[in-house]
């Protein structure tokens, strides 16, 4: 494809909220306040599983300066069936027993009765007094012990769908899902090789810096304001109309600045209950969670447990691939399995294919999507058993994959066939790279993954307004978590022609611009960049349509270039350009305001492929391992702002290497959370870790007026596997349960030790 | 006629495991409702909480999509994301 | 119970306030002086988002009650740029992409201002341990750190 060359996209300029954000201007979630608000206060349940026979609030409404006192019984019950809320699927008995217990707690953290008081400590002392009779119950909390005959049933009216005859069977499995394409037992008779094993992940916690925060204000006759960081909120202002049986129009959510969500901000917890406090109080209401409770309470990423069989000729031609997986939902159905199996195989082109995927409840929080849900968890299995493949053939890591990569043509194992895909660039880069070409030092190993996702589009909304001076206040709808207010402006620069500083791009509140499905899916560059392009081009059109009457000529006989309306020919008259401020200044006289909107369905995202590479070094003593290079290759399409198309590769990587060395969910006997801070959830810091290099491959979509195809999701897919790789090559051992910990590690090299000793 | 790709689970309630099918129609609605002139009962499963990938694609809530007369139209489960 | 009446320097500016024994300093600065730059991402002391001067040394204010304040010398992010100019760390963050979704930078700032304060000519490594009390969830720390080492360095040449 000729490479296009633009004036702004492409380019490094500096963020339109930049400033307010190095200067602590910038107003997140717990910034907002309202005048005469109460402080809310959720009382969450101690244990992993109960019957609550009973709540007595009456103490605790009883104490002077509590304001308003709510259970589950202040919300309607919903039907158990699955409804849209804000555009998202979901089943509303589900959510509203999420965001407050019923008839059991579920889980350790699960939020159980709320209150609302003049101040924090009045707060809290009010949920101390606040009586629940619980009658505790067995819980479950792993996977494979929640399928297990015999295990505490979280759900009486839990059947599991898609399977024929299991209308009668109490079960902890939701749903089962299963792929297949080929002939399974013609694929293993071709093959020469076979490698078969288990892997297991843990649930792992987005971590976002910011915990979540709301502000309800409600008014008598049933107004609703609600400001919070969310990654949505169209999708806050659905799930709050349903869960509390309201009108959307009458919900007004305004997202403050956001400071992290990775998906875990794509769901509501206290939005609802703030607004039912405010509604009984009769003041604003202010609910922001402790680390604690952003720990115990809010959704992390689904956990996986899974065998994976691959099967190749001795040349290296992968002929079979069967992967099992079950996934943890936490407390209510809906962990990321349809995407888990259907990501699982999609970077290979391979004939023979079969995926059975699982979703299972246990007494955890409900899972929250998370940077590609479900593909790290399967990658984690596959692409571990991929190098395994590779060291049972004798063949570099690298060139197997470049083997078997998915190509134009290649036919996936959930239906759709591939086009113009960047799976053979990006491995190609990979090769090419630095990295990739220099030797390894003593000691080290170097290991290699790949990823996908399919990245999406859905809907968006936006406006662009040409102020009287020329300038562009740029209207969106999309919650901007890492830099794309600058990637839209850019796109609106390129197509106005005007200076990137002259065009200011806004995030709405809900009730400013039309509705934008949440940000999350590497979707917000993509979809909601065509509104952004669509609306300024409707603009455009309007200011040739003010300059074709200004010339008194035909529209048509006007073109818009580098900025300003042109006479199309030089037969249409002699016209000096007309600036776009020189219109804009003129607008009343031609017709009155300039505007332009659009909103779309996006359609046509292009799958995003990426692949990593990490150099290790393990203490043998202690286990400990250190990233000493990595380097994260990916297709984005188009980087339209490079720096951060950088920064979400390295932000994802990062992620990545948490999840894959340290982080995760640590339960005592009772099912309750042990690690709730982040000094025993221990993310990355900055002297974990090299710097991480980034190397961004662009073929571009073609459905996107810019090329883009999403970048966000893909760059955690990889990390965990690829620095499994990496040990191995290091050590010689192969782990298969995350995370790779220091005692884990090192009891692994311990027990290689013996093994080794008695060998000899 | 497109070829119009079902999921398993589909294919097992209504087609009696035949997963692929030569269906005429221009657009998503029009394939799904002939699906439903063959398959009685399939169309809701067409309709709401699925995606569609047309010729490699992927459309959510695409059900005024155009369909060329060769294309290949795979309905699989929706897709969200972080 | 009785409120704390504290006398205090925060930014510069005389400063005085009442507090609870039990609120932190932190609390002081977002719910009763209005300075919300300060974040806390935790209220324990683990992810530095809350990061302030106190008496030139770098401290966690959610680790400090506001009744220490007294007698002592606060900065926070609001007292970094010196009027309309930004201070050049905060511009090279702006310039170099060191921030994504923002939360954990005026704590980053904070510190990485008091880390050029004692050492102008940091290397990676020194950069990379002083900034081990910050959490970022969204960088990976990468652009961060290149940010801060090209401030010492444009530092070093004015
Ligand atoms: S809020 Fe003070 S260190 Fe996290
Ligand atoms: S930029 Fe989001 S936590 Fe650092």
């Amino acid at each position: 494809m000729a490479e296009k060359t633009y004036k702004w996209v492409g380019t490094r300029q500096p963020r339109p909220d930049g400033a307010d954000k190095v200067t602590g201007r910038a107003r997140f979630g717990a910034d907002f306040d309202m005048p005469g608000q109460l402080v809310g206060k959720v009382l969450r349940s101690p244990h992993a599983h109960a019957n609550i026979r009973s709540i007595d609030t009456s103490k605790a409404e009883a104490l002077p300066g509590v304001k308003a006192v709510m259970t589950s019984a202040d919300m309607p019950d919903m039907p158990d069936e699955m409804a849209p809320a804000g555009e998202v699927m979901v089943n509303l008995r589900d959510v509203t027993r999420n965001v407050m217990a019923r008839e059991k707690a579920l889980y350790d953290g699960h939020a159980v009765a709320a209150v609302a008081a003049t101040t924090e400590a009045i707060a809290r002392q009010a949920l101390a007094l606040i009586e629940v009779d619980y009658e505790v119950l067995p819980h479950v909390i792993d996977v494979d012990q929640a399928v297990a005959e015999g295990a505490p049933i979280l759900h009486e009216n839990l059947r599991t769908k898609n399977v024929d005859g299991a209308e009668d069977t109490l079960t902890n499995v939701a749903a089962r899902i299963q792929f297949t394409k080929g002939d399974m037992d013609s694929g293993w008779s071709q093959a020469d090789v076979v490698i078969e094993h288990a892997f297991t992940t843990k649930p792992v916690h987005q971590g976002y810096i910011e915990p979540h925060a709301a502000v309800a204000s409600t008014t008598e006759d049933g107004q609703v304001q609600l400001w919070c960081s969310t990654q949505g909120q169209f999708n806050v202002r659905g799930y709050c109309a349903k869960l509390l049986g309201m009108e959307t129009s009458q919900i007004r959510v305004t997202p403050s600045e956001i400071g992290g969500g990775f998906g875990g901000k794509t769901v509501v917890y206290g939005e609802p209950l703030a607004i039912k406090l405010s509604q009984k109080a009769g003041k604003p209401v202010k609910i922001v969670m402790t680390r604690e409770e952003v720990f115990r309470g809010s959704g992390p990423t689904a956990a996986g447990a899974m065998d994976v069989k691959l099967g190749a000729t001795k040349d290296g031609r992968i002929v079979a691939a069967d992967l099992n997986i079950r996934m943890q939902a936490g407390a209510f159905p809906g962990a990321p399995v349809g995407p888990a199996c259907m990501c699982s195989f999609a970077c290979y082109d391979i004939d023979n294919i079969n995926v059975v995927g699982f979703d299972v409840v246990s007494n955890r929080p409900k899972v929250a999507a998370y940077r590609a849900p479900g593909s790290p968890v399967a990658a984690w299995g596959v692409e571990s058993a991929i190098n395994m493949l590779a060291e049972k053939l004798g063949m570099d890591q690298l060139e197997l994959r470049i083997k078997n990569a998915a190509r134009e043509g290649t036919k996936t194992h959930y239906g759709p066939t591939f086009k113009d895909i960047g799976m053979a660039a990006t491995l190609d880069a990979a090769k090419n790279s630095p990295h990739y070409q220099t030797p390894l030092k003593p000691g080290q190993g170097r290991g290699v993954a790949v990823g996908f996702w399919f990245n999406i589009g859905m809907d968006s909304s936006a406006a662009c307004h040409v102020g009287e001076d020329g300038t562009v206040t740029l209207i969106s709808g999309s919650p901007d978590i890492g830099g794309s207010r600058a990637s839209l402006a850019l796109m609106a620069a390129e197509e106005l022609g005007v200076d990137y500083q002259k065009i200011r791009p806004i995030v709405a509140d809900t009730a400013s611009i039309g509705f934008n499905f949440l940000t999350g899916g590497s979707r917000v560059t993509f979809a909601t960049g065509m509104a952004v392009v669509q609306a300024v081009r409707e603009a455009i059109d309007e200011l040739r349509a003010r300059a074709a009457k200004l010339w008194e000529v035909d529209v048509e006989a006007v073109i818009w270039e580098d900025g300003c309306a042109k006479p199309a020919g030089s037969n249409v008259g002699d016209f000096e350009p007309l600036s776009l401020a020189e219109i804009a200044v003129n607008a009343g006289k031609t017709g009155g305001p300039i505007n332009g909107h659009a909103q779309l369905n996006a359609q046509g995202a292009g799958p995003g492929f990426g692949a990593q590479i990490y150099d290790v070094s393990v203490d043998q003593d202690t286990g400990h391992v250190t990233v000493d290079r990595c380097t994260v290759v990916q297709d984005v399409g188009t980087a339209i702002h490079p720096d951060y198309v950088e920064g979400q590769l390295q932000g994802g990587v990062v992620q990545g290497i948490g999840w894959a060395l340290n982080e995760e969910y640590i339960y005592n006997d009772k099912g309750q959370l042990e690690n709730t801070g982040f000094l025993d959830y221990r993310m990355p810091v900055a002297s974990d870790l090299p710097m991480i290099e980034p190397i961004i491959v662009e073929v571009p979509n073609p459905n996107h007026p810019y090329g883009v195809r999403g970048v966000g999701e893909v760059p955690i897919v990889p990390p965990m596997a690829a620095i499994g790789n990496a040990i191995a090559g290091a050590t010689g051992i192969r782990m298969t349960d995350l995370p790779m910990s220091p005692p884990k590690l090192s009891a692994a090299i311990d027990a290689a030790r013996v093994s080794e000793a008695a060998d000899d | 006629m497109a070829k119009v790709i079902l999921t398993r689970w589909l294919a097992r309630q209504f087609t009696a495991g035949q997963i692929e099918h030569q269906v005429p129609g221009l657009t998503i609605r029009a394939l799904a409702r002939e699906l439903e002139y063959r398959y009685p009962g399939i169309i809701k499963h067409l309709e709401d909480g699925v995606a569609v990938a047309i010729d490699g694609e992927i459309y959510q809530n695409a059900f005024l999509e155009k369909v060329e007369p060769n294309s290949e139209v795979a309905f699989m489960p929706p897709i969200e994301g972080g | 119970m009785a409120k704390n009446h504290v006398t205090t320097t925060i930014n510069g500016e005389p400063v005085e306030f009442l507090c609870e024994t039990h609120e932190t300093m932190l609390d002081v600065l977002r719910n009763d002086l209005g300075l919300t730059g300060s974040k806390e991402g935790c209220g324990s002391g683990d992810c530095g988002a809350c990061s302030v001067m106190v008496d030139g040394r770098l401290a966690c204010a959610c680790l400090m009650l506001g009744a220490e304040a007294e007698g002592r010398s606060i900065e926070t992010i609001e007292g970094m740029a010196a009027g309309e100019e930004l201070h050049p760390l905060q511009k090279n963050f702006v310039k170099e992409a060191a921030l994504q979704c923002g939360i954990c930078t005026p704590g980053v700032l904070v510190a990485a201002k008091a880390l050029l304060e004692r050492n102008p000519d940091p290397t990676e490594t020194e950069v990379r341990y002083w900034l081990a009390g910050n959490l970022c969830r969204c960088t990976g720390y990468d652009k961060i750190i290149r940010a801060v080492m090209d401030t010492a360095a444009e530092m070093r040449a004015n």
